[in-house]
């Protein structure tokens, strides 16, 4: 977990760095905006990570000398197959289509994307097929 | 290294077998969320693209053979660079390696049973395949396909200038697309996070997943812009806002800085995972392990950093960006860029170099991308950019780019397909393959650059009748001709080589732990995995003599 956090929030500082010399020497503010937009997209993440790294125990993953019983257990599941992304899929389609050829569009869009989102989200509490 | 172990990873409450009695067929294609299933289908999926975006390249040289053709129309010319550039940058050069190799490889190479959410990854393939048909549908529409260029330039892309379905059905393609790739994004980075085998640290992961990472977290950072640059864009076009209108009170170059700003992190988005799949392939043909393994790594999250802040290199001839920074910025990425040639050169150095395809392909990634790059530093200084914009030389430029990366995607195939299918390809043709595609490419890029030289400017169906201008691109259109030549053996290969040649769980010698289980892979991935104590752990396995050492130096100092 250490790892990955130093990763994000020297990410993170060297955007920060690179925004405060940008902002202060050019003449537009967009790229500011944008570049300190992924200093935060940066430090949210890795903060997170560094808090949890402090509290948690070593995982398996992040010790050298584990063995693989001691990735034994629960790691959640993981379904082999479900029709709800195809559905979402097909929903987001028809309403980008909508922004073309008209909102009438957005009727099987939305009904597709909904039964989706019904759908999925039943599957997901069921725990889904394997 | 002998004690193999039965992972239990996966939650085998309801399945304590490992085979999968799923759906068969079509209904399998659509109901799918194995990675590997989802990766076969971004495969076949991104090298239909790059056929389509191909076909449109030959009709692009075929017109430019002579100074007025005349074999397309000057409207169709537009629609046909406009949409040869989308479909090879957003449909097929990201998705072939985001979306199929590294969906297919990651969860393997860190010993998990699948990506961090399945479902959202089967999401994103059917957002990228309707993105996909959104995209080319455009040529069905009465006024054509998108025709501003791949960049969409406001203010070109207005309702004004542009007006039709074949843009709005662009910008709705790359909503469809960016929210795939988005998505990706998010699974790849939680997948390296949270479901690394036991052992498995970050700095003993394969390159390919570490590149994968950073391309993870770019994408993280870049797409989103893009999206929202499409939203503003869809806004004038439709609903009278101004954004970037100047005559509402709008900045048009303000679309430059949004769309660069996904832009160039965009080129590392597609350049970091071919760096990572040669990266992977070097060392093995070189029975070496990995020269500079952290260095490398360095040299990835370096380029990452770097990328957010060189975006407005493409608009020097703008006049209102900040050239020192943007220089400095974009000639300091050379560094990194640099480290990473001398790693791969190193990986070689008095290695026992087996040249099989994959190898030859890589070589020849090294060779046309050190070309692309050191091209790409004459571009970053503003004098020689001033001069060389918006001609062929920027084309010849990142042509050479693109085509590394052409170069390098095929050697991902020709290692890793048999990984993917079981069965090996035929060497012979492979090799043949790769003599067409590798001339192929110097030989169309080289011309464009001295057409760049001597002026003449992209995007244009006609040219003055200049006996050196035809000269070069007729040879410019002959390479075209060669690599089309090599597409097509591709085909011919895959098609002569199905299922005739088994590869065996390790046709290579491998490294990495995607060489551990069974070609193709069983369901979840693993029967077994290896102790894990370097960032080779097949090979340590496969070769008890020599000790495992952090970071692939073994004890008895020899490189075997």
């Amino acid at each position: 977990m250490k790892t990955e956090s130093k990763i994000l929030l020297s990410l993170g500082l060297f955007f920060g760095i690179m925004c405060a010399v940008y902002w202060r020497w050019s003449v537009e503010n967009a790229g500011g905006v944008m570049m300190f937009a992924g200093m935060l997209l940066c430090f949210l993440p890795g903060s997170y990570y560094y808090w949890w790294s402090r509290r948690m125990k070593e995982r398996p993953e992040d010790n050298p000398n584990a063995t693989q019983e001691e990735g034994a257990g629960f790691v959640g599941t993981f379904p082999g197959s479900s029709i709800w992304p195809f559905v979402l899929g097909m929903g987001a389609f028809f309403s980008v289509l909508a922004l073309v050829f008209g909102i009438w569009f957005l009727l099987p869009g939305l009904f597709l994307g909904g039964w989706a989102v019904l759908g999925g989200s039943g599957e997901g509490r069921r725990g889904g097929k394997h | 290294m002998t004690d193999v172990l039965n992972p239990t990873h996966v939650h085998e409450e309801d399945h304590g077998h490992e085979e999968h009695h799923g759906p068969t067929g079509i209904l399998k294609w659509m109901t799918t969320t194995d990675h590997k299933v989802i990766g076969m289908s971004y495969t076949i999926t991104a090298v239909m693209m790059l056929v389509i975006g191909g076909l449109f390249a030959e009709i692009i040289r075929a017109q430019l053979a002579a100074p007025n053709a005349g074999l397309v129309s000057l409207a169709q010319y537009n629609q046909l660079f406009t949409m040869h550039g989308s479909v090879m940058i957003y449909l097929f050069a990201g998705p072939f390696a985001f979306g199929a190799l590294a969906n297919f490889l990651v969860p393997i190479q860190i010993g998990a049973p699948d990506m961090a959410f399945p479902r959202l990854n089967a999401l994103s393939y059917w957002l990228y395949l309707t993105g996909c048909i959104t995209m080319l549908s455009g040529f069905f529409t009465s006024g054509g396909a998108a025709n501003f260029g791949w960049v969409g330039y406001a203010p070109l892309s207005n309702s004004m200038n542009s007006p039709g379905a074949g843009a709005d059905l662009w910008i709705g393609a790359l909503l469809l697309t960016g929210f795939s790739a988005i998505f990706t994004g998010v699974n790849l980075t939680a997948t390296i996070f949270y479901l690394r085998a036991p052992g498995m640290t970050m700095f003993r992961m394969p390159i390919f997943t570490w590149n994968m990472l950073v391309t993870g977290i770019l994408i993280l950072l870049a797409f989103p812009v893009l999206t929202a640059g499409l939203i503003m864009l869809y806004c004038d076009r439709h609903f009278g806002t101004h954004i970037f209108s100047v005559a509402g009170g709008g900045v048009p170059v303000l679309w430059q800085h949004i769309f660069w700003f996904w832009g160039h992190p965009e080129v590392y988005i597609l350049a970091l995972p071919f760096f990572g799949m040669v990266s992977e392939i070097i060392p093995v043909f070189s029975k070496k392990p990995t020269f500079g393994y952290k260095g490398m790594i360095f040299a990835t999250l370096t380029i990452a950093a770097l990328s957010l802040g060189v975006w407005a290199h493409h608009m020097f001839t703008t006049g209102v960006v900040l050239l020192p920074f943007f220089s400095a910025m974009s000639l300091l990425i050379a560094v990194p860029t640099g480290i990473k040639m001398f790693n791969w050169i190193g990986s070689m150095w008095r290695g026992q170099v087996w040249f099989s395809t994959a190898m030859l392909m890589s070589i020849g990634f090294v060779i046309t991308f050190l070309i692309g790059g050191l091209t790409g530093i004459y571009l970053a200084s503003p004098p020689l950019d001033f001069f060389t914009h918006d001609t062929y030389f920027v084309v010849a430029h990142f042509h050479s780019v693109v085509m590394a990366l052409v170069l390098g995607g095929m050697a991902g195939l020709y290692y890793w397909g048999p990984k993917m299918t079981g069965f090996l390809l035929n060497e012979k043709i492979g090799k043949s393959q790769f003599w067409f595609l590798f001339i192929g490419t110097q030989l169309f890029t080289f011309p464009q650059y001295l057409l760049g030289l001597r002026g003449m400017p992209r995007r244009m169906a006609v040219y003055p009748h200049d006996a050196q201008w035809q000269f070069l691109n007729q040879l410019s259109s002959l390479g075209a001709a060669l690599i089309g030549i090599s597409t097509i053996l591709f085909v011919v290969n895959v098609v002569v080589s199905w299922k005739k040649y088994p590869a065996g769980d390790n046709p290579w010698d491998g490294h990495t732990l995607e060489w551990f289980t069974t070609s193709p892979p069983p369901h979840h991935n693993f029967y077994r995995l290896p102790k894990i104590r370097s960032e080779r752990p097949t090979w340590d396995y496969n070769h008890p003599e020599h000790k495992a050492l952090a970071h692939g130096h073994n004890n008895d100092g020899v490189n075997a």
